[in-house]
């Protein structure tokens, strides 16, 4: 909480004395500087969290890397900078950070009233519920009376309070602040179960002692779109953002991996050469280098590459693309055209 | 220029340029921090407060549902922090005036336990206690299913403690009435016996009245069936025991924590307190041949009671301020609340602002009234 606190005193301080950090724009500061500061989460496996060498490793972080990749053709000029809950807006409002990829839901009031924007949706989540299997429940509805464990994070203890509300059920529900007394309450049996986003249960079940004693109901009970946000007013920086998130998903679509890149170079397809930067000047156009989704891809492959990496069917967290798969595979993930 | 010289108006000049330079320094911060923040579109004031809030608060010690306002959930907040901060304080005290004159006794194992208790609670932060309690509660009682049933309708699990709850079905009005009416009876009752043994020199037994008349009407009316109580039983539901009250872990782990960490430093201050009493006194008392108990109930503590006060007023500051800590452990107080709110809303530094002005508030209140009684124990040089 101290933490907390003289985070928010220096992103006060932060905004009284220096606002022109909003003056110049985002790319020259960080042109200026040598290498992107990107907020993410402190750890959260799957999405941002040190491997055991002590590299970041991770979702969110992968979308750092491509937005460094696409600035300075290198996707290690990047500091990451841990971010709570309750900070993480102060944080990009005030400098601190450039861009913000921390597991945060695109919605309406943030939208307009933060003084932020949010890119392309990177991640297609939604709220659920876990429980441990031994509770023989199947569905959220039959939770009425039980306790449930929560972070006090964005919009969790309301949309539960909603849910609870339209069907007409009491239940209990008790916040954390931490995520490690979050996840022992649950463990231990002081609340049947702890609700979250979808792809957040995945990672606190990955740790569990033994993970296949724990479900995940089949109901979503909100719409989590997550989503990289930047400064307000800075369209540049903003296209850079989006466009490097949607580079990876072109590149999917295309079939441009992080292996087949260089040979891909020699493609005859018009878009490839135009992403590649064969062709055509976008690179440019955008203030950075025509080798930008070459770059990107270089260094953290594509879409594809970036989920199956961290949070795909072949991890701890074990998820599968459903929403998150492209939009001719009967998902939402979908490139408006790179040209 | 001579006034320049002048000593008194100096004083005053430095002062004065003290306080504009401060106030200087905040006017620029604040305003600069709110041009930015209406430069970037950042939405500022206090309009979120009258918003419903949206959430359910399951410990809340004044009625809350979800569309209550986000003020009155704040509220619900500050009521639980005085809550458990109040009763800390009061366990605490009674406990650290037990271990306190502990320290004190001539029996050395029982001045040596009480000397590790208190160095225990003194020299480990109070955060690690917190998560100690709150963690044997959950990992060592049993799950809600297997609640242990210690007396009918009496169950304790690592959801808490349930005991049957006292529902006042009728006659409600006329008990309190018995109940204050009884109390001030005793209190007149008292007075009475006191001032008649102090000019008689006779003991009479004031005190038993006295507790007879407390007691007395409320048991009379209850027993001619003046008041009817429906005592609501806890039944087990599908999860969990419904109706009953309700004493929850992170609540007792939270009060367990701030009462144990008042009485280590309620002992120290009272150990200290009768140390500084004059060892006369003990003489003169002895040499009237009032046992050791006496003495210190009747010559002692009152003495020492004057130099306890002003280091007791900190002692409560520090359990109220504190009691924040009840968001590492799932608590709904003032921090845990606004944490909540500053996450729907997004207004960090308004909600700051709010329970920071609540604390300060509350603190000097505090303060205020020990400084009052302090005033009324003191000695009164006539």
């Amino acid at each position: 909480m101290k933490q907390a606190l003289l985070s928010i005193c220096a992103a006060a301080l932060g905004l009284a004395i220096a606002g022109q950090a909003s003056a110049a724009g985002t790319l020259e500061t960080v042109k200026a500087r040598g290498k992107l500061i990107c907020g993410v989460s402190l750890t959260v496996p799957g999405f941002a969290a040190p491997d055991d060498k002590g590299r970041m490793q991770g979702f969110d972080v992968d979308i750092c890397r491509s937005i460094a990749a696409a600035v300075f053709g290198d996707g290690e000029k990047v500091d990451f900078v841990p971010t709570n809950i309750n900070t993480r807006f102060q944080a990009l409002q005030s400098g601190e950070i450039d861009v913000l990829s921390r597991q945060t839901t695109h919605t309406f009031s943030r939208d307009a009233s933060l003084g932020l924007d949010f890119g392309p949706t990177v991640f297609y989540d939604g709220q659920g519920l876990m429980v441990p299997k031994s509770l023989g429940v199947t569905s959220a509805k039959e939770l009425t009376e039980a306790a449930i464990c929560t972070l006090p994070g964005t919009t969790t203890a309301q949309n539960i309070s909603d849910f609870f509300a339209a069907i007409n059920g009491k239940f209990e529900l008790v916040v954390f602040e931490s995520p490690d007394e979050n996840r022992a309450a649950f463990y231990s049996g002081r609340c049947e179960a702890i609700t979250s986003d979808r792809s957040d249960l995945a990672s606190i079940r990955s740790v569990a002692n033994n993970p296949d004693d724990y479900i995940v109901l089949p109901e979503t009970i909100s719409k989590e779109p997550l989503a990289p946000a930047f400064r307000q007013n800075d369209s540049n920086w903003g296209d850079i953002v989006s466009w490097s998130v949607w580079l990876l998903m072109a590149a999917e679509e295309k079939g441009i991996t992080q292996a087949n890149v260089d040979e891909k170079l020699k493609s005859e397809d018009p878009d490839v050469q135009r992403m590649l930067g064969v062709t055509e000047e976008l690179g440019k156009m955008l203030g950075l280098d025509n080798k930008w989704g070459y770059n990107i891809i270089k260094s953290v492959g594509n879409y594809g590459e970036v989920f199956d990496r961290n949070v795909g069917e072949g991890t701890k967290l074990g998820l599968t693309r459903g929403p998150n798969a492209l939009w001719n595979k009967g998902g939402l993930i979908f490139s408006p055209p790179i040209r | 220029m001579a006034f320049l010289h002048d000593m008194r108006f100096r004083a005053y000049l430095y002062q004065i340029v003290a306080i504009g330079f401060v106030a200087l320094v905040g006017w620029t911060l604040f305003s600069t921090a709110s041009a930015n923040l209406a430069k970037q579109n950042i939405a500022t004031g206090f309009d979120f407060l009258t918003r419903p809030a949206g959430f359910v608060i399951t410990e809340a010690a004044i009625a809350f549902e979800p569309t209550d306002t986000v003020g009155r959930a704040i509220l619900v907040g500050i009521a639980n922090t005085v809550k458990v901060s109040l009763l800390a304080a009061i366990f605490g005290t009674v406990l650290g005036l037990a271990v306190g004159i502990a320290r004190m006794s001539h029996n050395p194992l029982l001045a040596r336990l009480a000397l590790v208790y208190v160095e225990l609670l003194r020299n480990v932060p109070l955060l690690l206690y917190l998560f100690l309690w709150y963690s044997l509660i959950i990992l060592t009682l049993p799950p809600v299913k297997q609640a242990l049933n210690l007396l009918p309708g009496v169950y304790l699990s690592n959801s808490g403690l349930v005991v049957p709850a006292a529902l006042v079905e009728s006659g409600g009005l006329a008990l309190l009435a018995c109940l204050v009416g009884g109390a001030v009876a005793a209190l007149v009752i008292r007075n009475v016996a006191t001032k008649k043994r102090v000019t008689t020199g006779q003991s009479n037994h004031g005190g038993l009245i006295a507790l007879a008349a407390l007691v007395g009407p409320a048991l009379l009316l209850w027993l001619a069936g003046g008041v009817a109580i429906d005592w609501d039983f806890p039944t087990a539901g599908k999860f969990r025991l419904t109706g009953g009250l309700h004493v929850r872990p992170e609540f007792v782990a939270l009060l367990f924590g701030l009462a144990l960490s008042v009485s280590a430093n309620v002992a120290e201050i009272v150990r200290a307190g009768i140390q500084a009493v004059n060892k006369g006194q003990w003489e003169a008392a002895a040499a009237l041949g009032l046992p050791r108990g006496k003495t210190m109930r009747l010559v002692v503590l009152p003495q020492a009671l004057r130099i306890i006060i002003p280091p007791l007023t900190n002692t409560y500051l520090t359990v109220f301020k504190n009691s924040s800590l009840a968001i590492a452990i799932g608590y709904p107080d003032l921090v845990t609340v606004s944490n909540i709110v500053m996450n729907q809303t997004g207004q960090a530094m308004e909600t700051i602002a709010i329970f920071m002005g609540v604390y300060l508030a509350l603190s000097i209140a505090i303060s205020l009234l020990m400084n009052w009684y302090n005033a009324h124990v003191a000695l009164k040089e006539r």
